[in-house]
């Protein structure tokens, strides 16, 4: 970014009296510019030079191992879904420039569809062209005035965006409070629609939600659920399905949203359904329909990457061992975390403040590892997370490798 | 119920929010003169919707500015 972003906005008012609009971002501006001032490295614009693996990036020079991708199940450089983009580009060219319900369908994109049904072992499933646009189209069409969405405080931004686009009465609870979800859900009008929304694995703090005592509670009241595992397609669950069917309750789930730039290792959304009128949704849905398609090389990769996943146990079972190593190593190191145990592939490392936060960050990073650096207002309880993604890819000496780093980094910064 | 007495009894859960002991009138500001945060808000209409046994939906709360606004909301709530 240039240094213009570091100025404070000028001139404060236009002609006739009229405030700038970019007032109202003086606040972030001031935070950005003080941060940058005490000597860190920006945290938010760090680039990628070249990328050697899912695990191994060049940054600013320097060999990095990447610890804060999202790349769960490391198919990014899998050979058979480079292969399989290559052959869509060559065969159905660099993009589709048309929208899903016009032009935009291509062979493709049916193919995925059908790769996730089968994932999922379930009917229906719409693909979107990112997992922000899943959570927004799919919130917004089916929940509209006068239905009532009940959600967890600490839900994703895409659920948030999408509750407030479609108009429908927003009443959040405490995050994973299972009586203070009944208790709202008891006090809705009779006759109101209602939607529960909630999230596998809350990607914050990296822990995960009691699915089962909440969706049987959800059912009891007539509420339709929809869950979003962004954070656990491809690892949690005995089929990778996510953490519904981790805890046996999958059946129960009417929409499951999900994303193919985490686990699937490319990008785009998708929302999985048993619901028998679920294909309405392609005509009426607006985020699907008023957008251009993903590309063919990218659906060609999220179809064979998601039928690798079907298969995959023994990567899975790999994450979970690193899951657990990084968990015990930091927590025995003395670092504070997010969770008492280790709840999937994400450990959230909590800083005393944004100060020492980032401070701690760019010592990791001169140490050769990438984590994210989370901030206030995207954390619960205003808190600085360090975050860290594992992969399956990771070596367990590169867990080994990580610890050491996070333990040097933690005691020059003052942490530990 | 009549409004001196809903006052009353949301006045008793301000309490533990009111941090500085603000003096609170029906123009006391929720952002600006008690400071609240989007934490603090759902704790304290978490404890209002208990106390009333209703809802006051986050629509709804972008309505609600001052003190005075909250107890006319909670009265139109429990009427319903």
């Amino acid at each position: 970014m240039t240094d213009a972003v570091n100025q404070p906005d000028k001139p404060q008012m236009r002609g006739g009296g009229s405030p700038d609009l970019f007032s109202k971002f003086d606040d972030v501006i001031e935070m950005r510019a003080g941060l940058l001032a005490s000597g860190v490295e920006d945290p938010f614009g760090l680039v990628m030079e070249r990328v050697l693996s899912p695990t191994v990036a060049v940054c600013n020079g320097r060999e990095t191992i990447l610890l804060g991708t999202y790349n769960y199940m490391g198919m990014t450089f899998d050979p058979q879904v480079i292969e399989a983009g290559k052959q869509a580009l060559n065969d159905f060219g660099s993009g589709t420039t048309g929208s899903r319900v016009l032009n935009g369908t291509y062979l493709g994109h049916k193919q995925v569809e059908q790769a996730l049904c089968d994932f999922y072992d379930m009917p229906y499933a719409m693909v979107f062209s990112t997992g922000y646009q899943a959570n927004l189209g799919i919130i917004s069409t089916i929940a509209g005035k006068g239905d009532y969405i009940v959600l967890d405080i600490d839900s994703h931004a895409s659920i948030w965006d999408g509750c407030k686009l479609g108009d429908a009465e927003v009443v959040p609870f405490k995050h994973n409070d299972i009586e203070a979800m009944e208790k709202r859900l008891k006090r809705i009008p009779e006759g109101a629609g209602k939607l529960v929304i909630l999230e596998g694995v809350y990607s914050m703090l990296g822990d995960i939600a009691p699915l089962k005592e909440m969706i049987a509670i959800a059912k009891a009241h007539g509420a339709m659920v929809l869950v979003d595992e962004a954070h656990s397609m491809g690892f949690i669950g005995p089929n990778g399905r996510g953490v519904a069917e981790d805890q046996g309750c999958l059946d129960e789930v009417d929409f499951v949203i999900g994303t193919f730039s985490k686990s699937v290792g490319t990008v785009g959304g998708f929302c999985v359904s048993n619901h028998p009128k679920f294909e309405i949704m392609r005509l009426v849905c607006r985020p699907y329909v008023f957008t251009a398609s993903l590309p063919p090389s990218v659906v060609a990769t999220a179809c064979t990457s998601i039928r690798l996943l079907m298969d995959a146990s023994e990567k899975r079972a790999h994450l979970w061992e690193n899951s657990e190593k990084l968990h015990g190593a930091l927590k025995d190191a003395g670092f504070q975390l997010g969770t008492e145990t280790p709840q999937s592939a994400i450990i959230s490392v909590i800083m005393p403040d944004l100060e020492k936060g980032a401070a701690m960050w760019e010592a990791l990073l001169h140490e050769g590892l990438y984590v994210n650096l989370a901030r206030p207002p995207a954390t619960p309880a205003n808190m600085t997370l360090l975050r860290c993604s594992l992969c399956a890819e990771h070596s367990t000496e590169q867990v080994d490798q990580i610890v050491e780093m996070f333990t040097t980094a933690g005691k020059a910064t003052g942490i530990i | 119920m009549d409004r001196e007495a809903t006052s009353a009894r949301i006045a008793k859960l301000i309490e533990p929010f009111n941090k500085k002991g603000i003096a609170i009138t029906d123009d006391t500001k929720f952002t600006d003169d008690l400071e609240f945060d989007s934490l603090t808000v759902m704790d304290f209409v978490a404890a209002i919707e208990d106390e009333f046994d209703i809802i006051i939906s986050m629509n709804q709360q972008a309505e609600i500015e001052t003190y005075g606004q909250l107890v006319d909301a909670v009265m139109k709530l429990t009427d319903a």
